[in-house]
């Protein structure tokens, strides 16, 4: 571990490596779905739907909570430019948190989520059984004293190091993470105030607390593959989060459109909301830029080119399909169907599937002794990974987006009486879901790729 | 960027404008709530309809089905299906003849779990689905196809 600046930084490894295995996961299951999309019955005695979305999407968070965690352990101490306060303790956090993820998903898998909701007494704390938030409520207690453990021991380390803009933009996003995630304990009975608060956990993260972390990550990255000086790439940091935040806290409006809420809402979430996608193209004028005036030639070409990834696809998923429909006339007949999903896939991809994979391939080398870059076949196959997979989610996206414009033309703009019903329309889109499956399969040949290449050595000739 | 305009007021622009706009965002969430009662149908909610959004929630029927456009995309919208299906007069019985004659195992067609619910637990989430209906949200679904 002779390439590692400082030792405790290798505490990030284990994070990355089941960070990447929890994909993995995500993925089959996302295939899974995309198949039952078709083909109704696959496995519906098995793993119904509901089932399998559970697991996608809490594996997605999940893992991308890892990879956020990993990058803190790895950055903060080499930003702070001290050891890491107790190594001990964030292997034993990666522990905890790992088993209780592990044991979750097969809580939903092995026994009907009723059942798992009785064992786990919800009945005392009902929070379970809402999007996103289907946790038994002890695993996001213990969520809560994970992120409290890692929290401290990141601030301890600040603290008695460098406080740099990076390190502390970032402790200000994952504090930030934390503290709203204390909305998902907030069920009351009134189903429009549920819905109200629950996108205080959903929105204000992904358009608000988690941009301060992608935001720092990057910064981070790009100061270390391009060597540009650190006032202005910080200088850009502060830009684009002052942007994120100024948009994006107001920008929730466009989720009380249709919320028993005051109508005020419309103008305020669709006016804040359409300057969300302004810090996103920052960040791809700025990665661009920055590596354009780069000083150094980085051996690692494969960080870069996920560097530059992350910025565009942030700025196509989030930026231009986040648009598309957060205008309320607009949303009004896109409300919940599938371009709303094509959106959500981009935009988490490009945002934070691929800044988590953006330090991964900075880090990696180093964690595992190699040195600063992999060898040059290992970054082919891994650059063939990002392609892969990239393309492949441009073209989920574009096909659900041509799902989604049929169902709004045929189920939601006639006329009751006329419109055709959920299910009919569903027929009707069959074609889409297959070529939308099809690119799933690509993009697990994507991801196969790039885990493979973290095999791949110079060849001995 | 310019260099007169340096990191110092990116910063406080950082600062300034986040803390002013979730101000904003507070005050505005604040008068929200104290509205909502004139549309949430709150003043509707009986015990039969908890149980019935408990029911709902313990089940995860959002894994499949959106609810006021929320949730999953595979199955239909269920925030109006009262009206959808029957309304006041027929919805009930419509229902339970729905949740008893699951699954349908008609091969080739997405399917929707039989959960076991007995009478009086179909009777509250059926509560919960017709309360939903009434809740005022400016109009949305644009249709009754939801
Ligand atoms: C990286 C940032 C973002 C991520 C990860 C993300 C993800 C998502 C996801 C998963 C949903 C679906 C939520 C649900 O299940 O109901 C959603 C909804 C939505 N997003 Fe984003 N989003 C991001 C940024 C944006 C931006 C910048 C905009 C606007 C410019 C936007 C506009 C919307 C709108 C309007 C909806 C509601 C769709 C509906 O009515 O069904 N998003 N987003
Ligand atoms: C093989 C590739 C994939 C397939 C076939 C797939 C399929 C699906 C399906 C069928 C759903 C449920 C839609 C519904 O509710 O009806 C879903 C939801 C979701 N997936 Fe994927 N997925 C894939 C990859 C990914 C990736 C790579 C990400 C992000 C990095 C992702 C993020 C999500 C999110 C955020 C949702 C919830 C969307 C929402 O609520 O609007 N998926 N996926
Ligand atoms: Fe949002």
């Amino acid at each position: 571990m002779s390439t590692l600046k400082y030792q405790s930084q290798a505490v990030a490894k284990p994070y990355f490596v089941f960070a990447l295995i929890l994909f993995v996961g995500q993925i089959l299951f996302g295939l899974i779905m995309g198949l039952q999309y078709v083909v109704g019955d696959f496995l519906a005695g098995a793993i119904p739907f509901n089932v399998a979305r559970m697991v996608h999407t809490n594996l997605l968070i999940v893992w991308l909570l890892f990879g956020f965690m990993g990058s803190a352990y790895y950055l903060v101490p080499d930003e702070a430019e001290t050891e890491l306060y107790s190594p001990k303790l964030a292997i034993i956090l990666f522990w905890i948190f790992a088993a209780a993820g592990v044991a979750t998903i097969l809580g939903y898998l092995l026994v009907p989520y009723s059942t798992l909701a009785e064992f786990t007494l919800n009945e005392l704390w009902p929070t379970m059984g809402r999007e996103f938030l289907e946790q038994p409520t002890i695993t996001k207690l213990g969520i809560v004293i994970v992120c409290l453990g890692f929290l401290f021991n990141l601030g301890m380390t600040i603290l008695k190091g460098r406080k740099t803009a990076i390190n502390m933009v970032l402790m200000t996003g994952l504090i930030g993470l934390a503290v709203f995630f204390l909305f998902a304990f907030y069920n009351p009975v009134n189903l429009a105030l549920d819905k109200l608060f629950w996108w205080f956990v959903v929105h204000l993260w992904v358009e608000g607390v988690w941009e301060l972390i992608m935001g720092a990550i990057l910064a981070y990255v790009l100061i270390k593959i391009t060597g540009v000086d650190r006032e202005v790439i910080e200088k850009w940091l502060y830009v684009i989060i002052a942007m994120a935040l100024i948009s994006g806290i107001l920008g929730t409006g466009h989720h009380f459109y249709w919320l028993a809420t005051p109508e005020y809402w419309q103008w305020v979430g669709s006016i804040f909301s359409a300057i969300e996608p302004l810090p996103f193209f920052a960040m791809v004028l700025y990665a661009f830029n920055m590596i354009n005036r780069r000083r150094r030639e980085h051996p690692n070409k494969a960080a870069t080119l996920w560097a530059l990834g992350t910025a565009v696809m942030a700025f196509l998923g989030a930026g231009v399909w986040g648009f598309l429909h957060t205008l309320s006339p607009v949303n009004y007949y896109t409300h919940g169907s599938q371009i709303t999903a094509a959106h959500g896939h981009m935009a988490f991809y490009g945002a934070y599937a691929m800044i988590v994979m953006t330090i991964i391939s900075f880090a990696m080398p180093k964690l595992r002794g190699i040195g600063e870059a992999n060898c040059n076949r290992a970054q082919v196959r891994e650059m063939w990974g990002f392609w892969l997979m990239t393309v492949a989610m441009v073209f989920i996206t574009l096909f659900l987006t041509g799902a989604g414009v049929l169902q709004v033309w045929l189920q939601r703009i006639p006329e009751s009486g006329e419109a055709l019903s959920f299910m009919a329309t569903q027929d009707k889109l069959t074609i889409f879901y297959w070529l939308r499956e099809a690119a799933g399969v690509v993009f697990m040949f994507g991801l196969i790729a790039y885990i493979s290449s973290f095999w791949v050595k110079e060849k001995t000739a | 960027m310019s260099e007169r305009f340096t990191k110092g007021m990116a910063r406080n622009i950082y600062y300034g404008g986040s803390v002013f706009f979730f101000m904003i965002f507070l005050a505005l969430t604040f008068h929200t709530t104290k509205e909502m009662p004139s549309r949430d149908n709150r003043q509707n909610i009986t015990e039969s309809v908890e149980r019935g959004k408990h029911l709902w929630e313990v089940n995860n029927c959002i894994g499949c089905h959106s609810l006021i456009g929320e949730g999953a995309y595979f199955a239909p919208e269920l925030g109006n299906v009262f009206n959808r299906r029957g309304g006041e007069a027929g919805f009930k019985m419509f229902f339970k003849g729905w949740m008893n004659a699951q699954p349908l195992n008609i091969p080739g067609r997405r399917q929707m779990p039989n959960f076991h619910l007995n009478d009086q637990e179909i009777d509250d989430l059926a509560e919960f689905l017709k309360w939903t209906s009434e809740m005022e949200v400016n109009n949305w679904p644009p249709n009754i196809e939801g």
